[in-house]
């Protein structure tokens, strides 16, 4: 038996709404925070000037130049490190549980290989930014619609290993697509851009960009939220599901669906960024406990916070810009190691 | 009034036939006790009767209905299925589990409400685990996620439960508390059909016994005819002496043990 104090009674006997709260006010202080710093200092007195400003009720002396660096550098890319992070740790932590496996990752479908593909192919093409940012996002729904239609085709096995297995193929398959395209691109200009690109970054973001982005994550968001409590059944496997009165294979291509837009959309604008997806739907769990209602939204606010970190760090840390696929798994593997060496449940 | 039927059922995987030509009927009021060696498919039975797997030949009727062709949350609300004890890849709380089991009452959309939650409490307590519900399901004994899995069939308030060697890994005590349970609910107007190794228990709390072996029926119908020393010894391919105590009960013993005494 456990003593009445340990961790484990308190986290099940805990309402998750104080921890939400908590979380949610620790976010916002981070955002705010993340507004001032950069190669032009802001105080947080002038941000929150400038916000009442924008907002119609301040006295309006807020300096041009303050004004822009916030409204059209600063703030659209803090919004979009908070959107890009809170969508790939939902999907993470649907797709975890659909798979009923915590070492998966947003990317197990091939969603953003397929979208790899699809910017690589627009930056071969030297289309402008909107089009390739369309092409990244019409690539990951694709590949991931082609490795469902795949996986249904074939009958007569485990479906959900044939669905992993034809993620793994097609992820892999599209891989070799991008480095064909690597080679054929401009080793000067084009290169640099798809390698960039893959590694992730918001280096680039316009205040357009957390606008296109923004409706398919809540469009996706939907679905995880209404079905947060069923999300729970599916991973129980199929059958012990079924008995409990849902049907798990069309809830699993809606939430599929749901999860796979939501990455998609995200990684249209901000390139492939491993790692929040796969780390922060554990450290949600070791939070909050597995229950998808409690889970989805703090694995949201983890995510969101987490890549704001890494992303203002990759903006200030050195002259150029660092890429955020390679400070996610810098800061993120040793945290990640850290938490399984020392945390007391499984997973 | 529920009813379960299945009529000349066969079962299996593709191209991997485990058992055909079952009849069987659960009523109302019943305890209906599955009996049959190792790898004789009752677990593939229960599932092909709950409608999980597909069947491989005739049908299965809920309330005239075949199974098939109603709404999984229909055919929830009427039957509840207690898996064989199992863990979970993610550390549910033991509470969420068998709330777990109100979902089939609620619509698709919504979370469970108060009245759910004080009936997967009072399921805890009735297995006697009502102190267990904030803990991890992942980190308690096998015989304690067993209770848990009845737990949540009791939650789900169904007419029928198919529980599947309930007291395979339960201490003695534990054995008489769900088979206790068992027949509380019967009287209550539940039917339960179960499967269990130990024929003893089919002796103290069965209706009725449906012996299964070599993929077919061998034999149905009350304890004291089906469990004949006979039929047991054939089927399970052992001597079984069947032996009446003075308080009326009767009990299996291996043969050897029953003429050395």
């Amino acid at each position: 038996m456990n003593p009445p104090g340990s961790p484990e009674r308190q986290r099940a006997r805990t309402a998750a709404g104080p921890i939400i709260g908590a979380l949610a006010a620790g976010l916002l202080l981070l955002a705010l925070f993340a507004i001032t710093v950069g190669p032009y200092p802001v105080s947080v007195d002038q941000v929150l000037a400038a916000l009442l400003d924008y907002a119609g009720g301040g006295a309006g002396l807020t300096d041009a130049q303050v004004e822009t660096v916030l409204f059209s550098v600063r703030i659209p890319r803090v919004l979009a490190a908070l959107l890009v992070g809170a969508a790939l740790a939902a999907a993470g932590t649907v797709y975890q549980g659909l798979f009923r496996n915590p070492l998966v990752s947003p990317d197990i479908l091939g969603v953003s290989t397929g979208a790899g593909l699809g910017a690589a192919l627009g930056i071969l093409l030297s289309m402008p930014v909107v089009v390739t940012q369309g092409f990244a996002f019409t690539g990951g729904l694709g590949t991931v619609a082609l490795v469902y239609a795949v996986a249904t085709a074939v009958r007569g096995h485990d479906p959900m290993l044939v669905l992993v297995l034809a993620g793994v193929v097609l992820g892999a398959l599209a891989g070799a697509c991008i480095s064909l395209v690597k080679i054929l691109a401009d080793p000067y200009d084009q290169l640099p851009a798809i390698t960039f690109w893959l590694l992730g970054s918001l280096a680039g973001t316009q205040p357009d960009d957390v606008w296109s982005a923004l409706p398919f994550v809540v469009v996706g968001l939907v679905p995880l939220v209404l079905l947060r409590w069923r999300m729970n059944l599916m991973t129980l496997g199929d059958e012990e599901a079924t008995a409990l009165g849902i049907d798990p294979r069309r809830l699993r291509v809606l939430l599929v669906a749901a999860a796979t837009l939501m990455t998609a959309s995200v990684v249209a604008v901000a390139g492939v960024v491993g790692w929040v997806g796969l780390v922060m739907p554990h450290i949600a769990r070791l939070v909050v406990g597995p229950n998808f209602d409690r889970l989805l939204p703090v694995a949201m606010i983890l995510g969101a916070g987490y890549l704001l970190a890494v992303d203002t760090i990759a903006r200030t840390m050195a002259e150029t810009e660092t890429p955020l696929g390679i400070l996610t798994a810098f800061v993120g593997a040793p945290v990640f190691l850290w938490l399984l060496a020392t945390g007391r449940r499984s997973w | 009034m529920s009813v379960l039927r299945a009529e000349d059922l066969g079962f299996g995987y593709p191209g991997f036939p485990v058992g055909r030509a079952v009849n069987l009927v659960l009523r109302a009021g019943e305890i209906l006790c599955l009996l049959g060696p190792n790898g004789c498919g009752k677990t593939t039975l229960f599932k092909t009767l709950l409608g999980l797997i597909p069947r491989q030949a005739g049908r299965v009727l809920l309330d005239d209905c075949d199974i098939l062709s109603l709404q999984r949350r229909h055919v929830a609300r009427q039957m509840a299925y207690v898996p064989q004890a199992h863990t979970t890849v993610f550390p549910y709380a033991v509470g969420d589990m068998v709330l777990m089991g109100r979902t089939a009452h609620r619509d698709t959309f919504s979370r469970p409400r108060r009245e759910d939650r004080e009936r997967a409490a009072a399921a805890l307590s009735q297995m006697g685990i009502g102190d267990l519900s904030g803990r991890d399901y992942t980190r308690i004994s096998g015989g304690q996620r067993q209770l848990v899995l009845i737990a949540r069939a009791l939650a789900q308030d169904a007419r029928l439960i198919v529980m599947d060697e309930p007291t395979a890994s339960l201490d003695f005590g534990n054995q008489i508390l769900v088979l206790n349970e068992v027949r509380k609910l019967a009287a209550a107007g539940l039917g339960v059909v179960l499967s269990t190794h130990n024929p003893d228990h089919a002796f103290a709390y069965a209706t009725r016994v449906h012996l299964l072996g070599d993929g077919v029926t061998q034999a149905a119908g009350r304890p004291v005819d089906v469990l004949t020393p006979e039929i047991l010894s054939r089927v399970y391919g052992a001597p079984i002496a069947v032996e009446r105590l003075p308080s009326g009960y009767h009990v299996c013993v291996p043969v050897d043990l029953a003429s050395a005494s």
